[in-house]
């Protein structure tokens, strides 16, 4: 019997720092666009354009931008559920050391699946009627063979009692849960394993206003308690100021601007994040906003403008923004900004 | 006036207004219920408010609230088995005489020139309070050539004005589209125009920008707004999102469980909230700005079943100010001048 040893076992990719858990670089993900009877390809999506993060150890990396923007596309590719077109991800698995999610094997994906979880959006669509939440959050124990029988109950009952819900609720389908629980069902679910790192995808937006409240608190409490790591997509930049250690901002398929969440929020260096800031509705009514409206619309990602994306929208624009993509670069220590004229300008962020 | 030729711009912020203009709708003590085999839910159980002329009234509260059937009420949409079950809802119609909505065959004719041409209703999702099989000029010339009579030229014309009005450049482009050929900002900015298209007296607008990215929801908010101040119609905008309250309303009602538990000018509400649920809302959200990641203060347990809401103040499960007895039969009480509450320990708690 032969064994499979991982090639890239070990070894760190460039540009990974003490501390790294993921490592993305040049992620792009194209989608073809087909027509006709032979469904010939007759231009691309891009939905993903180039884009590079890393995230650590135990923090929580935002990330935001408007519908289409790619960000969903990116926490998929994470996932391994889209395979990127070009580019790399690497993951410091617990057990395998550094690999490459889009690459890995069969049997090495196995091994990351254990380590790399996901939360959904949609708790009514994303728990199985059918299966009761034994079947449910048991499923990933059990698959993976980390228990079963009466110590796969134990373990459930545990996990239930972690996110708050009763043990006793076991035997139940989720139809009869409120969608604050259903939402616990599916992060029970999610962490069964332990995880290294968990995606969050928009994990609130589908709760009410005081149920959100609740469940940020739990993702923070299990934070803490199990040392995850989660990114989190998310497009309510209050929610992703509260929960994010760090926030990369997207557009069109490119972030545009990484830094610590509190640089980002009160120093925007980017127009398109000041833009994006100034938007959000603040809950009082004496300091109503003087809001940047953005012209037009976001552009279509099968047909960007050139130079920078934003540059059509921006009030800043100038002549070399039309022509030339912006590289991100780095301003201050860990604050990167794809903007030509970063230097020159002094954007508004949030008022504390 | 927003258009996409515009360029970028910065918007001017506008303060709240008072509630000083006339009445154009009354509702009081409206209760509407459903009667199903596992029992009823009162979906509306109470509520009473005013819209003013030019003025905008924002109703907030949970999934589940009552907010929308409020709206629903008024137009005689309730979905069945819902009813209304007692109450009145006055409206002032232009030429200044009244009438009473409560209690109009639905599909009666009087309700029908009501709908759509004095009463408006925006709807959540624009795609799906469009066909998707019929053109945005076929959809809005049929509201028109309906309300007004008038001919398909004519008809036409009015809808090239109001697509206009709402900031989408080449109406007649825009009119000849299938819902699907536009963007979201652009199909809710459609829906608009056709809410507008016979110059209503009263918008309902029920979560308009809930689908929306955060800043096509500033341009759409923006449009709405310098569209009142234009028209001069009176406005009821439901959300859940305190936010979106804070930045469109003048005076806001905040609904749980089916009832009112406060209402107050938008400012009163948000500097003095005085009851607990309202309290505790604002106090759970995150906020932008705020520097500390201290943990949010959530509302304790779940929004309570509907066919077995507590009895006595509906909120006091949740409440952390609740007394036994005390809190048994909360009223509906002016603690301030236009400031109502429904606590029975209004005025201590804070």
């Amino acid at each position: 019997m032969t064994t499979n040893i991982p090639l890239q076992t070990g070894t760190a990719p460039a540009g990974a720092v003490e501390g790294d858990l993921l490592v993305v670089r040049d992620l792009v993900k194209h989608f073809p666009i087909r027509k006709g009877f032979w469904s010939k390809i007759v231009g691309q999506v891009r939905a993903v354009d180039g884009v590079s993060f890393n995230v650590r150890q135990g923090e929580t990396l935002g990330l935001v931008g408007e519908s289409g923007c790619g960000k969903t596309t990116t926490s998929r590719m994470v996932m391994r559920a889209y395979q990127p077109t070009g580019g790399t991800i690497y993951f410091r698995d617990r057990t395998q050391g550094w690999l490459d999610i889009p690459t890995a094997s069969a049997n090495q994906v196995r091994g990351i699946r254990r380590n790399l979880q996901m939360i959904f959006q949609d708790p009514y669509s994303s728990l199985n009627p059918r299966m009761t939440l034994l079947d449910i959050i048991g499923e990933p124990l059990m698959v993976n063979g980390v228990a079963k029988g009466s110590e796969l109950q134990d373990r459930v009952a545990e996990l239930l009692r972690l996110v708050g819900l009763h043990p006793e609720y076991m035997a139940r389908y989720p139809h009869a849960f409120s969608g604050g629980q259903r939402q616990r069902v599916g992060i029970a679910r999610a962490i069964a394993l332990e995880p290294q790192l968990v995606v969050c995808d928009e994990p609130v937006s589908a709760l009410d206003v005081s149920i959100q409240a609740q469940t940020l608190n739990l993702l923070e409490d299990l934070q803490a308690r199990l040392g995850l790591t989660y990114i989190f997509v998310a497009h309510d930049l209050s929610v992703v100021q509260h929960v994010s250690t760090r926030v990369a901002v997207m557009y069109v398929g490119r972030i545009v601007e990484c830094a610590p969440t509190e640089d980002l929020f009160f120093s925007p260096k980017h127009p398109y994040t000041e833009a994006l800031l100034s938007a959000v509705p603040t809950p009082d009514p004496t300091r109503r906003g003087s809001r940047i409206f953005l012209a037009g619309e976001v552009p279509d990602a099968s047909n960007p403008p050139p130079g920078c994306h934003f540059h059509p929208r921006c009030r800043y624009a100038a002549e070399i923004c039309r022509t030339t993509v912006p590289p991100l670069t780095e301003i201050a220590p860990g604050h990167t900004v794809a903007c030509h004229m970063s230097d020159q300008l002094s954007l508004t962020g949030v008022h504390a | 006036m927003m258009t996409s030729t515009d360029a970028v711009r910065v918007g001017t912020p506008s303060a709240p207004r008072d509630m000083d203009t006339p009445v154009v709708l009354d509702v009081n003590d409206l209760r509407t219920h459903f009667t199903l085999p596992a029992g009823t839910v009162r979906a509306v159980d109470g509520v009473s408010y005013r819209l003013h002329r030019g003025r905008t009234l924002g109703i907030v509260g949970e999934s589940g609230c009552g907010k929308s059937v409020t709206a629903q009420s008024i137009l005689g949409i309730v979905p069945r088995p819902g009813k209304v079950v007692s109450g009145s809802m006055v409206l002032t119609r232009a030429d200044g005489s009244t009438l009473e909505l409560a209690g109009l065959d639905p599909k009666g004719k009087v309700i029908r020139s009501v709908r759509g041409n004095e009463i408006a209703y925006i709807f959540q999702e624009p795609m799906s309070a469009l066909s998707p099989i019929h053109t945005i000029g076929h959809q809005i010339t049929e509201v028109i050539r309906l309300h007004t009579g008038a001919n398909r030229d004519q008809a036409r014309e009015r809808a090239e004005t109001v697509m206009r009005q709402v900031g989408l450049p080449r109406p007649d482009e825009v009119l000849g589209r299938y819902p699907h050929q536009l963007s979201g900002g652009m199909r809710q900015r459609a829906v608009i125009g056709i809410a507008l298209a016979c110059s209503p007296s009263i918008l309902i607008a029920d979560e308009p920008t809930t689908a929306l990215d955060v800043t096509t929801e500033a341009v759409i908010l923006d449009l709405v707004r310098s569209l009142q101040d234009t028209t001069g119609m009176a406005i009821q905008f439901i959300t859940h999102n305190l936010g979106v309250i804070a930045e469109i309303a003048d005076e806001v009602v905040v609904m749980y469980m089916g009832r009112q538990v406060e209402r107050a000018s938008v400012t009163d509400l948000f500097l003095r909230p005085q009851h607990p649920y309202t309290q505790a809302l604002l106090r759970s959200m995150p906020r932008l700005g705020k520097r500390a990641q201290a943990r949010l203060e959530a509302i304790e347990g779940m929004v309570p079943d509907p066919f077995s809401v507590p009895a006595g103040c509906a909120f006091h499960t949740r409440c952390r100010h609740y007394v036994p007895v005390r809190c048994d039969q909360p009223e509906y009480l002016e603690v301030a001048p236009g400031h109502w509450v429904r606590c029975s320990r209004a005025g201590e708690v804070a």
